[in-house]
């Protein structure tokens, strides 16, 4: 039966489709092919929810072997909604990117960018999909590989120092992670998270399980961007091609999030990280200041993508602190964070694809007055800054909604204050791009500046419809959430 | 009839956003026929609540419908088909969905059953009312829209923190009793307080309004303070806090707008002076002070919004919005000012117009008490309210000097607009029966007896003999010391001049000193987050590399120290 393979397949046939791509050598072959694969991909990841949502964790074991042995997919809550959004995203960005990185990209080296695409979603999606903490390392290097190479394709020259710096600390990042798996090797002898799991307590007071975990905890923080660990992120989300960045903030560091709930709560159990450790006390002075310094920082900044890679950095501290909170609501509000965060920088970054499509830049000054050039593509801005800052109605609401009732419930009254004033840093610098796209006195290119083509338009817009229909309809994603992160915390009670 | 799911609002929410296929000649037929089913809806309302709508793990009730609800959903939704008619000619179709979405979020917000869906309505609120505000296209306007926007979005930001904290310590999502002593009460509270204009932070309501276009100001004035009225009625009856920042907002309105030349900013402070009105009643919190205070709030809406037509018209024919600029309009623009004068009597209660049978009940109520000091400075500020809108406003703009200009009366749609809410004001000041019936509580109170017509009388004749002694030095001078100075002679020379002076000093200075000390804070915000700072700037690899080795060594070394 083929509906017992869609673990294997979730992964295999992105990573089939890439090298494809490549044989291909034609861009548009190539972008249909991964289009679909990655269309394929979605309906796999659905499919798998569904089927964990009705019947529980899936396990599958590869090319049959048994778990000690062989390498265990292990579809639980947690990684089947991770997954849902990493497929997601790829599928509706990839279906935007056409003429987008036509316009971005050399035209001989398309096909490039769909065979790192792929590689880079199948290393993703394998990063979710698997129970075994090696093979997390593999597909992690799989896709920080390609991912590389994605920034470096653009035009833009800046993209190639951006990408090696994103190298530089994307290898270390993964050599601490390989540094930590490798001592959790040597003390239990396994690498299946759940056999890990279950070994761990009986060497949890040894230094070498001590220096593993603030390995594992530091090289997956900086995949995640965690403040202070981020100063990779803004170039490479600035320089990057405008759909390559939309993934990379739909993806690349929520999985790092998804590892990182892993690897606290599944594997080294709360138990071990948050009172051996006191994890909870360094994570969430980091969170905060992640906030506040990213969110500060967006403000000033003139390059708009650069501003929301720095808005990244902010909102993956709502995540850390959802985490740092070691509660369900708290948990469930970084999972929460995840999906929405997905969804509406992902919406952000393919709005201003639409804009660097038609005017060639995103820098302020060069935006005034395309609000009114640019209708559709600057009210998608709008609605999905609007969702950024947390407003009623869309998906960035019922985040904050968590994350406070999270706070609150432990007391926190000043956490809940901080959080509150954070959104209304992030309101000023959304209101900054409104102000210049609406307000600035247009340049005099602008009588030439279009309306973005349909094929960017309706992709942009099928994500903020996203954005409210999950900010109106929370079924889907909070029950999953809370699940998930019920499953996560219930491990050790 | 069961009451459906979908409150009555959303359907001119909805509506108004297909305008921009409608072409601008058919306007007039969604402008007025939306907010004419919303009434229709509202008043047709049964009694009761909707089916319960299940959001995550909370049950929501969209639409609760009482009498209180219903006074306010009715208002806001006179009030839009009014604000619609007068906006007809409005340019930015923007301004005019951004208007009827403030309309409509309004109704929802009188008709929710739950503190969740109130916050959310609430925001929409702020979000339209922003989008009216910034339509004007001008650059005053857009700066005034992003001061506004902020401080509407930290005022729901207290009202989440409130309704959240509520939520959690009792469980419980209903809008009625909330206690101001608790955390999530008082939060709650001064997330409303801050929607009604309160103190400290009146100041949002007259830099704001007066920049909205001509229509937009009417549409601005009629819903944001008198939802949060409509909340402080709900939830907070009887807060004795609210009581004190009521007469602080009532005084505050009148000293400012008397030394106000802007004639828009002079309603506009006229306004947070009426709210005061309002937000004293709800503080007083026996039956007739919130029926007082309910009543007051729908007559209110009616007579700002007509004085703001008339200003509104002024402006649209004249381009200019200084006292000083206008004067002996009456010649050319009639209509204008007989409506003008019309909700001139009305705001200061004179009999017969429908501020008369509205903020007696509060007065009223405040005797009934023995709260003597309340009753005393709610009569003073009858007097008051008199000087600055009853006659400043129609005398600058109307009468006065000759300004020479001779504007015609504005275009049918606006003159049919106001004779509409003109005749509302003249019709409940004689028969407000039917407003009384409307109230939540049952009206006892008889406006028209001899005592409190012949009270209300005596007080405006002479705060308007007061007002015309004064003209010769008001001529000469339009500066804020001399006519506070006269007024005040009669009611302690000395200490009235100081009080104004001092009050003018210290937010000149209070003003002054933050300036400074915003202006400060931003430079270090530049020098330390600014685009060349070192928290922007993208360090050398190996400086990079040093804060993952910070972070590791913390990983590695807290858990040995921290216990």
């Amino acid at each position: 039966m083929i509906s017992t393979q869609l673990p294997a397949l979730q992964v295999v046939i992105p990573l089939l489709a890439g090298p494809t791509c490549l044989l291909l050598h034609h861009s548009r072959l190539s972008w249909g092919l991964a289009t679909s694969a990655s269309w394929v991909a979605l309906f796999i990841s659905l499919a798998l929810l569904d089927q964990v949502l009705a019947t529980g964790p899936i396990s599958y074991e590869l090319g049959g072997w048994a778990a000690p042995w062989g390498i265990e997919y292990r579809i639980d809550e947690i990684n089947a909604f991770v997954l849902l959004i990493i497929s997601g995203i790829s599928a509706i960005t990839i279906s935007f990117a056409r003429a987008s990185i036509e316009h971005e990209v050399h035209n001989k080296q398309v096909y490039l960018v769909y065979t790192g695409w792929m590689l880079c979603l199948s290393g993703l999606l394998g990063i979710a999909i698997t129970g075994d903490v090696f093979n997390v390392f593999v597909f992690l290097e799989i896709s920080s590989l390609s991912s590389y190479l994605l920034i470096s394709l653009s035009r833009d020259r800046r993209a190639l120092t951006a990408a090696f710096r994103y190298l530089v600390m994307g290898t270390i990042g993964a050599t601490f992670i390989l540094i930590g798996i490798a001592l959790l090797y040597m003390m239990t002898g396994t690498l299946n998270m759940s056999d890990l799991a279950a070994r761990i307590p009986s060497v949890s007071d040894t230094r070498t399980v001590k220096i593993a975990f603030a390995f594992l905890t530091a090289g997956i923080g900086l995949k995640a961007a965690m403040f202070p660990m981020h100063f990779w992120l803004p170039n490479a989300y600035a320089y990057a091609p405008s759909a390559i960045s939309a993934l990379f903030a739909g993806t690349a560091t929520k999985v790092a999030i998804y590892l990182l709930l892993r690897f606290f709560f599944t594997i080294f159990g709360v138990e071990f990280s948050f009172e051996t450790m006191k994890l909870d006390r360094i994570l969430l002075p980091l969170a905060l200041a992640g906030i506040f310094v990213a969110s500060t920082v967006a403000i000033f900044q003139t390059d708009i993508k650069r501003m929301l890679g720095y808005s990244s950095i902010a909102q993956i501290g709502y995540m850390v602190l959802g985490v740092s909170l070691v509660s369900v609501t708290g948990v469930t509000a970084a999972i929460l964070h995840l999906f929405n965060h997905a969804l509406m920088k992902t919406a952000l970054f393919v709005a201003l694809g639409c804009v660097f499509f038609r005017v060639g830049s995103v820098t302020r000054g060069d935006l005034a007055g395309i609000g009114y050039a640019m209708p559709w593509t600057m009210g998608a801005f709008v609605l999905g800054g609007l969702s950024l800052v947390g407003i009623p109605l869309t998906v960035g609401f019922i985040s904050k909604w968590y994350l406070i009732v999270a706070a609150l419930e432990q007391q926190m009254w000043w956490l809940a204050g901080l959080v509150l004033i954070s959104s209304l840093l992030a309101l000023v610098y959304v209101w900054r791009v409104i102000e210049i796209a609406y307000f600035g006195t247009p340049g005099d290119r602008s009588t030439e500046i279009k309306e973005a083509p349909a094929t960017l338009l309706i992709p942009t817009w099928i994500l903020i419809t996203a954005n409210i229909y999950f900010g109106v309809d929370t079924s889907l994603t909070v029950g999953v959430a809370e699940r998930a992160a019920q499953a996560l915390l219930g491990n050790v009670s | 009839m069961s009451i459906s799911l979908i409150p009555p609002g959303v359907w001119l929410i909805l509506g108004a956003l297909l305008l921009p296929a409608v072409p601008r000649r058919f306007h007039a037929l969604p402008l007025i026929g939306l907010p004419l089913l919303t009434l229709w809806l509202v008043w047709t309302l049964p009694n009761g609540t909707s089916p319960v709508l299940q959001v995550f793990q909370y049950e929501l009730v969209p639409v609760r419908s009482d009498a209180l609800g219903r006074l306010f959903g009715i208002i806001f939704a006179l009030m839009a088909v009014a604000g619609g008619l007068f906006s007809l000619r409005q340019k930015s179709t923007l301004e005019l969905i951004a208007a009827a979405i403030y309309a409509g979020s309004a109704v929802c917000v009188a008709l929710a059953g739950d503190l969740i869906t109130l916050f959310v309505f609430w925001e929409m609120m702020a979000i339209a009312s922003t989008t009216v505000l910034i339509s004007s296209n001008e650059e005053r306007a857009v700066r005034a829209g992003m001061r506004y926007f902020m401080v509407h979005i930290f005022g729901g930001s207290l009202l989440l923190a409130g309704i959240v904290a509520h939520i959690v310590n009792t469980g419980s999502l209903a809008i009625e009793g909330l206690n101001a002593g608790t955390i999530g009460g008082g939060l709650i509270l001064a997330g409303v307080l801050l929607n009604a204009a309160a103190p400290p932070l009146s100041a949002w309501l007259p830099d704001a309004y007066p920049e909205a276009s001509y229509s937009g100001m009417v549409t601005l004035s009629a819903f944001t303070t008198k939802a949060a009225v409509y909340v402080l009625i709900r939830a907070f009856p009887g807060t004795e806090i609210l009581i004190f920042i009521g007469l602080f907002m009532i005084f505050y309105g009148i000293i400012y707008a008397l030394l106000e030349n802007d004639m828009r900013r002079i309603l506009a402070y006229s306004i947070v002076n009426q709210v005061g009105f309002m937000v004293t009643g709800a503080g007083i919190g026996t039956e007739m002070a919130l029926n007082g205070a309910a009543s007051h709030a729908f007559t209110h809406i009616i007579y700002k919004a007509l004085l703001l037509m008339s200003a509104g018209s002024v402006l649209y024919q004249t381009g200019k919005r200084k006292c000083t600029d206008l004067g002996g309009l009456f010649q050319s623009m009639p209509v204008t000012m007989i409506c003008g004068v019309i909700g001139a009597l009305s705001i200061s209660s004179f009999p017969w117009t429908s501020g008369f049978v509205s903020k007696s009940m509060i007065s009223q109520a405040a005797a009934d008490e023995y709260l003597m000091m309340v009753w005393f400075l709610l009569m003073a500020a009858s007097a008051g309210v008199f000087l600055h809108a009853g006659i400043k406003f129609p005398w600058f703009v109307f009468f006065q000097k000759d300004s020479g200009l001779r504007p015609p009366d504005p275009p049918w749609h606006m003159q049919v607009a106001m004779i509409f809410f003109a005749s509302l004001c003249i019709a409940l000041g004689i028969w407000p029966e039917p407003l009384y019936a409307l109230l939540p509580n049952p009206v006892e109170y008889v406006p028209y007896t001899v005592p409190h017509v012949v009270n209300m009388l005596q007080l405006l004749l002479f705060s308007g003999l007061a007002f015309f002694l004064l003209l010769p030095m008001m001529k000469r001078s339009l500066t804020i010391t001399l006519d506070g100075d006269w007024f005040y002679r009669k009611m302690g020379p000395w200490a009235a001049e100081r009080v104004t002076e001092f009050m003018t000093a210290t937010y000149r200075r209070f003003e002054a000193g933050w300036r400074l000390r915003i202006e400060g804070f931003l430079a270090l915000l530049t020098r330390y987050a600014g685009p060349h700072s070192v928290a922007a700037r993208t360090p050398e690899s190996s400086y990079m590399v040093l804060f993952v080795v910070a972070v590791l060594g913390l990983f590695l070394l807290l858990p040995l120290f921290v216990w």
